[in-house]
């Protein structure tokens, strides 16, 4: 957490227990914050601080082929790692979403959820067979492949399973990136799949596609003709370079805003059929049971969501003074809108700061200034997506969904803040 | 004059006639006996299941030795999911997901076990074999008798008790 030193000025409230404007970091206030002296960033006079450290009195280290993140950010992992019993490939990792900033995940941070295991597969010996209902079946290698005209965009990728934790009785004691670190978004480069279906030739009566992964579950999920042709992508890259194995190399599907386990990775055939194949992961597993025993089927979108990522569990804070508030939005149903933070519980509500650039199913950073003075607070965030579609509040969501669900978690997150300035989960 | 005229020409056919829509057409046709040797979906209505049987009695002796340590005797969990029983607790407050009490189609178990089990040794068990632990697991949780011939005609026709119980989110 940045802890700046207050400015002698009036400060702007947005809402209750501190809220402030943010214009209080720009401009005209920042020139008083440098005055004052920003507390962590004042430097020389700190003990234990040379003035010319001996980084800078020997040359420093030489190029390399790959670079790494400093030996300083090796504590930055994925988190909470988990595998079926007796596996360590059937399970998760998660993104550290406190350690991380701006939009775009680093590619060894992206979520992870397998099924059995990441393949090692050779780019050669892979292919992708494209048949069932279409006029010419067809095989492409992945020379085949990168010849065809690419698309990149920007956006999130989340499992359905994500923020499940909080379905528990009690709060779990959890970092943010512990329970909501099952999204994280990238630039995915590759060809749209409409491109490769117009040319094996969609034969009438084709109305879902069945994709298979070449993992050794041979994941399997079954994907709406209407989402293939309008924003499907056959991924081949990930923020620049190939796919990471573990993020579907060579070749992956990737659906916009749809819940992650569509986006089906080592992606091997896809088969064109009149209706759903009704796979254990579409059927056993990605349904979300409600109280009365009926369960809903079918339930693709990501819907609108949001999480303050600092401070948040596990963090603290140092002290009273003004802080910058920062998180995540998204939605699979497009842009984020707007998103507002709490820091009284949800008693009162100021408008947060959206950074630029704000893309329709991408992670979004939200920003808010926030003067602590030391007492209690929770800190809440709640985003709505130009669907209009509002995030709801835990209890809202439990009041329609119950608490067996599972999948498509979405409520709103709140963090108390002791006055020691250690932050946990709780339900607000 | 000569260069003008061919431009508009040139942007005359441009406007006039339709651009076909053209890729690099990259792909290389796949043979039927290729596309046979690739395929594993099996589809709610029984197609894409193979020739082949087996009864619950055979496969009894194929769970025990392929399944049992990760899914428990009689398909009773631990370490790993649970298969049988559960039934009537969907709407409780400690719902038991079983092939029995949750999935809605039996195809479903044939195929999955086919594709992608046993965890360690995926694809290894022969077409009769997945019959005969897919005929096993229904039994155990009551849905066709022990001597019961399961194959791709009686496993489509298998009924499941949550079947009516799925609603879809999506329409199309």
């Amino acid at each position: 957490m940045r802890k700046h030193s207050e400015p002698e000025m009036e400060l702007e409230e947005v809402a209750g227990n501190g809220l402030l404007h943010r214009r209080i970091f720009l401009n005209r206030s920042l020139a008083l914050l440098g005055a004052g002296g920003i507390a962590g960033f004042s430097g020389p006079t700190a003990a234990g601080v040379e003035v010319r450290p001996h980084w800078m009195r020997a040359p420093g280290a030489g190029m390399s082929g790959y670079g790494s993140p400093s030996r300083f950010e090796q504590n930055v992992q994925r988190t909470a790692i988990a595998s079926q019993p007796g596996t360590n490939g059937s399970g998760v990792s998660r993104t550290p979403l406190e350690r991380l900033e701006g939009m775009i995940t680093p590619n060894g941070l992206h979520f992870e959820r397998h099924h059995s295991g990441v393949p090692e597969i050779e780019p050669d010996a892979h292919r992708l067979l494209i048949h069932g209902l279409v006029k010419r079946p067809l095989v492409f290698d992945m020379n085949a492949v990168v010849r065809y005209p690419m698309h990149s965009r920007i956006h999130f990728l989340e499992c359905s399973g994500n923020s499940r934790a909080n379905l528990g009785k009690s709060p779990p004691a959890l970092s943010c990136g512990a329970i909501h670190g099952l999204v994280s978004c990238s630039e995915w480069t590759g060809v749209p799949l409409s491109i490769l279906l117009d040319e094996v030739g969609v034969a009438p009566g084709a109305r879902w596609l069945v994709a298979e992964g070449a993992d050794s579950a041979a994941m399997t999920r079954s994907v709406p003709i209407e989402k293939a042709m309008d924003d499907a992508l056959l991924a081949v890259y990930q923020n620049g370079e190939r796919l990471r194995p573990e993020n579907g190399y060579p070749l992956r599907l990737f659906l916009p805003g749809y819940e992650g386990n569509m986006s089906v990775k080592w992606l091997r055939r896809i088969k064109l059929t009149a209706g759903p194949a009704m796979t254990k992961d579409e059927t056993s597993k990605y349904t979300d049971l409600l109280p009365n025993g009926k369960s809903l089927q079918f339930t693709f979108p990501m819907e609108v969501k949001s999480v303050i990522t600092t401070p948040s569990a596990g963090l603290a804070l140092n002290g009273p003074g003004l802080y910058e508030i920062s998180g995540l939005a998204w939605s699979g149903l497009g842009k984020i809108r707007r998103v507002e933070v709490s820091a009284d519980g949800g008693r009162t509500w100021g408008e947060a700061a959206l950074t630029e650039p704000v893309l329709p199913k991408a992670l979004t950073r939200f920003r808010m200034a926030w003067r602590w003075n030391g007492g209690p607070a929770v800190l809440m965030s709640r985003a709505r997506d130009e669907s209009g579609t509002l995030q709801p509040s835990r209890e809202q969501l439990v009041a329609e969904k119950g608490v067996q669900f599972l999948y498509h978690y979405n409520a709103i997150q709140a963090w108390r803040v002791a006055p020691t300035g250690e932050v946990s989960n709780v339900y607000a | 004059m000569f260069t003008r005229s061919l431009i508009a020409l040139a942007f005359m056919s441009a406007v006039t006639m339709p651009h076909a829509a053209e890729g690099p057409d990259l792909g290389r046709e796949a043979t039927p006996a290729e596309i046979a040797a690739w395929e594993l979906d099996v589809m709610p209505d029984g197609s894409g299941l193979p020739p082949g049987s087996g009864t619950a009695a055979i496969g009894a002796g194929v769970y025990a030795s392929k399944c049992q340590s990760c899914h428990g005797e009689q398909g009773a969990g631990r370490p790993n999911d649970r298969l049988a029983g559960g039934r009537g607790t969907l709407a409780s407050t400690a719902p038991v997901r079983t092939i029995g009490s949750y999935w809605p189609y039996a195809t479903t178990v044939f195929d999955y076990v086919r594709r992608a089990m046993p965890y360690t040794k995926p694809q290894s068990l022969t077409d009769n074999e997945v019959y005969a632990v897919t005929a096993y697991l229904l039994y155990l949780n009551g849905l066709v008798g022990e001597n019961d011939a399961i194959d791709a005609r009686t496993l489509p026709q298998v009924k499941m008790p949550n079947r009516n119980n799925f609603v879809p989110a999506y329409t199309q």
